[in-house]
């Protein structure tokens, strides 16, 4: 068998040209092409989803913020205990303990405590649950409306198209800012759902765009062409033929989508439209504590650390997801 | 695997004369499934004014070989062995070695002359760039240079094109640039790869003729990179014929064409379509009490474009295909022939005229009519690997026409499934299969199974074998007409390749320019045809037969001359400066006039 790639996966020897069957008609021709795409070699079946796994596992970078990412989800919610449910930590973020010295880092209080003695360790976790929460939902939320908006937008084009490509540009012209923090003061009686559920409905803007140009590119392709000649209904096609294609763009968009709303969640709180005391979230702990940077560094750093460490693992795993969605991007080694 | 190399023992050439020479040369990309053998040890060389063709189908390195010429594989790639361009060692040259040998001493031509230019620069931006990169002529002089190339290789009117954007230009005409492009620093060799695969047959014909002339007149060798028996018979000196990596045979065209030594090369050329050879099952009884499968009258296809009148595609254009009847519709690219297969299907709005199938109104029918009538039509397009979702595995491919429809249910999908893939011969095991672990010809196969999971009674295909290497298109067709004898369906087979179209069809259309030029039984279109574009057409096809080729070009050339055309070559005077020399300021001894059509 050739082994230039895997074409003949069984060896059945079908052709009546039996030298020429395993040669492909992608193989060869064209000029300054990439070698033939990697295939796996053993008698196994790989979807195109195994193959993207496969190579996410390897992005090592990727592999190593999931732990990371884990690890802080399963602290801050195992700690201090989610609602009614305990943790093993044995102090609230509310209640207030005798201070000790000048509040820094000690074995009871490990992340210190702050002006007027509440642990920071508990308060840090519930804002690290608050602002994980936020960021999920505002993640998912918005790369449903996304790609939603634009999936129709770009199958169906004309009229369709227009209407909702004027909103999202109305959506986009407004400052994002702006339009969050009027209505996260409007839906802060809500609680932390009322404020994801504003959020995500005014960031689905760039996926919508993007996924529209994806899509009108797809729609071109001769399988939806195929689809259609059968009889496929709209909706079938989108679903079934058109989004599963264009997951790669979906997917790395959503993760990039969870770490910039981390980061607004922050600012919003920062600026204190976000999540209201005495609840609280990391944005909320750094806007609280902006003047005890000098005197007290710790009441910053340690939410602002957590800040960073989970944007910065949020945007390592797109990386990855986008590395494996894309085998074109072939690492030299 | 053995090399039978049989050329003659006449004057053997000294490695020192060749202008490309290959050394026991492998290349091996490293993949994240292990080691990769594209070419596994090869050796060939090219002399100047010689052509040699590296015949293969996909896959076999051919394309690999040609790269390591110009340094240009990608990073994963390992070359082992010497590679050398008239004096130089390409392995070691750095960077700026290899930028100042590609150009000057080796240049390409590429295969899809509209990718191989940058759309956003004029023509006369990317010809002088190269003059200016290696130093040969700057400003005024590097545009008059210019002007000059395009002259040589047959674009009229050179100065007014140098202004020009590559869309504007034909794409015959774009190739004919990209070898201005080629020839601007007259390189010692050119690598032509693949140089007409993307073109029309007849403007194929016309750059065989130039790029003959080319090493007639400048002396160039060129290394030819094909998978076209014809167009090696048409334009080699010597042929090597390379499979998986490996050179088979080699040896001069008549050797290796006329007497191939090697099994595959034998193979390879049995499987060729001839014009007038094969012997299509005899016409089917006669129709005309019952209804067509398909009827178009004076159909007209119009596009709407923005600010412009309506482009007219298709112009009054009336046929039918009987029921059981292999429709061949043939022209040449932009002749609006997968137009109308695409609007048989219903995918585009006739703008007048009607699509009747199997007596109804296809451009009447709109919801639930449509979708009961789009069951009894089936389609195989051109690209087997664009037109199946690569989401979906193959048994999920065939059986979504019936998911559609809601027929049967998974049990008795799942039956029809295996039954589809016997009768395209394909295993079982590729139920679970997705298409991109599928070569090219099983995919093809794939689609067509899908296009006959409904048992439709009208199948429109849509070039559906030129995207396919020679011996798989010729096991795929020969399966195709298997399974019309046995499913008795109408085909509407779009198609430029005439030979194809010799072994299926029944009756031929031939379109030229979105009208329909001839029309009858194949035996009268094909093998006696009245119009002259139909000549035209068939004159320019390639026979993979190096003295009959011959013949058919001279043929070719008295037909030009006789219908007022002139023939394609470079236009070269005897007072021709290399490049290099100082060229006078205005120095402009050309004034040929090359022929229309290109």
């Amino acid at each position: 068998m050739s082994d230039i790639r895997n074409t003949a996966p069984h060896g059945e020897d079908f052709e009546p040209v039996p030298g020429a069957q395993s040669i492909d008609v992608q193989g060869g021709v064209g000029a300054g092409h990439l070698p033939p795409e990697p295939l796996p070699t053993e008698d196994k079946s790989y979807s195109q989803t195994q193959l993207v796994w496969r190579r996410f596992l390897r992005h090592r970078a990727a592999m190593i913020s999931c732990a990371v990412i884990v690890l802080i989800v399963l602290v801050a919610y195992s700690s201090i205990g989610v609602g009614p449910i305990p943790g093993w930590w044995d102090k609230t973020y509310l209640a207030t303990y005798d201070k000790i010295g000048t509040g820094s880092p000690t074995l009871t209080h490990p992340f210190g405590q702050d002006a007027i003695g509440k642990d920071y360790f508990a308060m840090t976790m519930r804002g690290t649950q608050h602002s994980l929460f936020i960021a999920l939902g505002i993640g998912v939320l918005s790369t449903i409306l996304g790609t939603l908006v634009g999936a129709l937008a770009g199958y169906f084009r004309g009229w369709v198209d227009s209407v909702l490509m004027r909103m999202t540009d109305v959506f986009i012209v407004i400052p994002l800012l702006v339009i969050a923090a009027v209505l996260g003061k409007m839906a802060s009686s809500w609680g932390i759902w009322g404020l994801t559920l504003i959020l995500g409905a005014v960031t689905w803007t760039g996926l919508a765009r993007l996924v529209r140009g994806e899509v009108l590119s797809l729609r071109e392709r001769e399988f939806v062409m195929a689809a259609q000649a059968v009889g496929t209904s709209a909706s079938r096609i989108i679903v079934k033929h058109i989004l599963p294609n264009a997951v790669g763009v979906i997917i790395v968009n959503a993760t990039l989508a969870i770490s910039s709303a981390i980061l607004l969640e922050t600012a919003l709180s920062f600026l204190g439209y976000g999540v209201q005391s005495p609840d609280t979230s990391l944005g909320l702990l750094i806007s609280q504590n902006q003047n005890a940077f000098a005197t007290r560094p710790w009441l910053f750093w340690w939410p602002g650390l957590l800040i960073l460490t989970i944007a910065l693992c949020v945007n390592f795993i797109g990386d990855g997801l986008r590395d494996a969605f894309d085998p074109r991007q072939t690492r030299k080694d | 695997m053995t090399t039978l190399d049989i050329t003659s023992p006449g004057p053997q050439a000294t490695p020192g004369d060749a202008v490309l020479s290959f050394e026991d040369l492998t290349v091996t990309f490293g993949t994240d499934f292990g080691d990769v053998h594209a070419v596994k040890g090869i050796t060939l060389d090219v002399r100047p004014g010689e052509v040699v063709a590296l015949v293969g189908e996909s896959g076999s390195g051919k394309s690999v070989t040609s790269m390591t010429a110009l340094g240009l594989l990608p990073g994963n790639a390992r070359v082992g062995g010497t590679v050398r361009v008239g004096d130089k060692d390409v392995s070691k040259l750095d960077g700026k070695g290899l930028r100042q040998m590609r150009g000057n001493d080796v240049a390409m031509v590429f295969q899809e002359p509209m990718t191989a230019l940058n759309p956003v620069l004029t023509i006369g931006d990317q010809l002088t760039e190269g003059l200016q990169l290696h130093g040969i002529a700057f400003g005024k002089q590097a545009e008059a240079r210019a002007a000059e190339l395009l002259r040589m290789v047959g674009i009229p009117e050179p100065e007014r094109r140098l202004k020009q954007f590559p869309h504007e230009l034909s794409g015959g005409q774009r190739q004919r640039v990209v070898i201005a492009m080629a020839i601007a620093c007259d390189p010692k060799v050119i690598i032509a790869d693949e140089p007409t695969t993307a073109l029309d047959v007849t403007v194929q014909a016309d750059i065989l003729d130039l790029l003959r002339s080319l090493k007639e007149k400048l002396n160039t060798g060129i290394l030819l990179i094909t998978h076209n028996m014809g167009v090696v018979a048409d334009m080699a000196d010597r042929v090597a014929v390379m499979l998986k990596g490996d050179i088979v045979e080699m040896g001069t065209v008549e050797q290796v064409l006329n007497n191939p030594r090697h099994e595959y090369t034998r193979r390879l050329l049995a499987a060729v379509p001839r014009l007038g050879v094969t012997s299509a099952a005899p016409l089917v009884e006669d129709h005309t009490e019952e209804l067509p499968a398909l009827d178009l009258r004076n159909l007209v296809i119009e596009y709407h474009r923005l600010g412009k009148p309506a482009f007219r595609a298709v112009d009054d254009v009336s046929f039918q295909v009987g029921p059981g009847e292999i429709v061949g519709l043939v022209g040449e690219s932009g002749s609006g022939k997968s137009t109308i297969g695409k609007c048989a299907l219903g995918l585009i709005p006739a703008h007048s005229g009607s699509v009747s199938i199997l007596g109804q109104d296809l451009t009447k029918l709109r919801g639930k009519e449509l979708k009961a009538l789009r069951k009894r039509i089936g389609v195989v397009f051109q690209d087997p690997s664009a037109s199946m979702n690569p989401r979906l595995p193959v048994g999920e491919v065939i059986a979504e026409p019936m998911v559609v429809h809601k027929i049967g249910d998974d049990r008795s999908r799942r039956r029809r499934v295996l039954e589809l893939l016997d009768a395209v011969e394909l295993p079982r095991s590729f139920y679970n299969r997705y298409p991109h672990e599928l070569s090219g010809g099983q995919r093809q196969r794939v689609s067509v199974a899908r296009a006959l999971t409904l048992e439709p009674e009208l199948l429109v295909a849509d070039e559906p074998t030129s995207a396919l290497d020679v011996s798989v298109q010729a096991s795929v067709l020969k399966m195709f007409t298997n399974l019309q004898e046995r499913y008795r369906f109408a085909c509407l087979f779009v198609s430029h390749d005439l030979a194809v179209v010799d072994m299926l069809a029944h009756r031929v259309v031939v379109l030229q320019n979105g009208e329909i030029v001839e029309q009858g039984l194949r035996e009268d279109v094909l093998h006696n045809p009245r119009e002259e574009y139909t000549r035209r057409l068939l004159a320019a096809a390639p026979v993979p037969e190096p003295v009959e080729q011959r013949r058919r070009r001279e043929e070719r050339h008295a037909l030009l001359l006789e219908l007022g055309d002139e023939i394609a070559e470079l236009h070269v005077e005897d007072g021709y400066e290399r490049p290099g020399v100082d060229l006078p300021k205005g120095h402009n001894p050309y004034t040929t006039i090359d022929g229309p059509g290109v």
